[in-house]
């Protein structure tokens, strides 16, 4: 699995949410895309999965552009609340697996278990960590080439942002899948990352392997973010 | 979870030394069988790639050898863990002297202030 972004601009009305933007994705990695809010993270992963168009440049999933039938290849964890409140837990699993023709319906029973959702709990009745928490099931259940995760810790607490890297961990399947989050929140998802890139009012100011950074910068993530920022603050 | 990483070394040459240090402590032992690489992952809360990286740099150090179909061990090598303390041993003194040295102890003072903490030569 590869995903190609090149040239890549998208406006919206006059407003240019991104600019120029060349970045590649390959399998077995995991990509952070690390920015502030508004600074085109979400736009981005949308460019991914066909839920909106570029306004110039291509982007490509395994070579072929993307179309709105690419969400069949790509699981996406959107920052929005995604579920009907009159759905149990049960019920919400088994919708989406009536949606998606990859859905794994024995890995999201595990993935229940592994985080201790009630299948027979209403989604109306869930906590705020309980509600993403089953966001992550229904989209880690998905044998998808490509998983994004927009914001996927977002207002979640230290316990649940815990387990929720825990599952990732033992659930992607790395031979076959790249994992791409997009977040604010840097020192949270630090260690998970091969690579860091740093998004900055729709342009990539960086892109490094967190492990090189150590090695040759001696920089954690957020420490090279806060640089590299400050350096466009006053550029 | 919950493996803190200090952000001026690697993360994979931290679990490098983690294991490491838990082998001279006697917690690991030679011949012992390592986690898998996703189970390390999990455990230490990284990217499996890091762990990875730990397992061919321990490798490469003899510390751990893969067995094919089997997975990674703790080397069977007697004199590992004499040695690896010894290294542990020489790095943490080392760090220590040139501390004291950057603050302008002298070496002959150091073995002086070490005696009279130790409660020694009084």
């Amino acid at each position: 699995m590869a995903i190609v972004l090149e040239n890549v601009s998208k406006s919206f009305g006059k407003k240019k949410a991104l600019k120029n933007i060349n970045l590649s994705f390959e399998k077995g990695r995991i990509y952070g895309l690390l920015g502030p809010n508004g600074s085109g993270k979400s736009t981005m992963l949308k460019l991914m999965t066909g839920l909106t168009f570029p306004t110039n440049g291509t982007v490509t999933l395994n070579g072929h552009p993307v179309t709105r039938k690419s969400s069949e290849q790509v699981a996406y964890l959107t920052e929005l609340d995604m579920f009907y409140d009159v759905f149990t837990v049960r019920e919400t699993v088994n919708y989406m697996a009536s949606q998606f023709a990859d859905f794994n319906i024995e890995k999201a029973k595990e993935l229940l278990q592994e985080l201790t959702l009630d299948p027979t709990q209403k989604v109306r009745s869930l906590s705020k960590g309980n509600r993403g928490r089953l966001k992550l099931v229904t989209t880690l259940s998905r044998d998808t080439d490509a998983i994004l995760l927009d914001e996927p810790f977002s207002g979640l607490d230290p316990m649940v942002r815990d387990s929720i890297i825990n599952s990732l961990l033992k659930y992607i399947d790395f031979e076959n899948q790249v994992l791409i989050i997009a977040t604010h929140e840097i020192t949270e998802i630090e260690s998970l990352l091969d690579e860091a890139i740093a998004i900055h009012y729709g342009t990539v100011i960086g892109q490094e392997s967190v492990e090189t950074l150590r090695e040759e910068q001696g920089l954690s993530v957020l420490q090279w973010f806060k640089q590299i920022s400050r350096e466009q603050g006053e550029g | 979870m919950g493996e803190d990483f200090q952000a001026s070394k690697p993360i994979y040459m931290q679990i490098v030394d983690k294991i490491t240090s838990e082998i001279v402590q006697g917690k690991r032992q030679p011949g012992d069988k390592l986690p898998s690489v996703r189970e390390m992952a999990v455990q230490m809360g990284v990217n499996p790639n890091t762990v990875q990286r730990t397992y061919a740099e321990l490798e490469r150090l003899n510390i751990v050898e893969t067995r094919r179909g089997q997975g990674t061990f703790v080397s069977d090598n007697k004199d590992l863990t004499e040695e690896l303390g010894r290294n542990m041993q020489d790095e943490i003194i080392k760090s220590f002297i040139q501390k004291m040295e950057e603050i302008g102890v002298d070496r002959k003072q150091i073995v002086t202030l070490l005696q009279q903490y130790l409660g020694e030569g009084q």
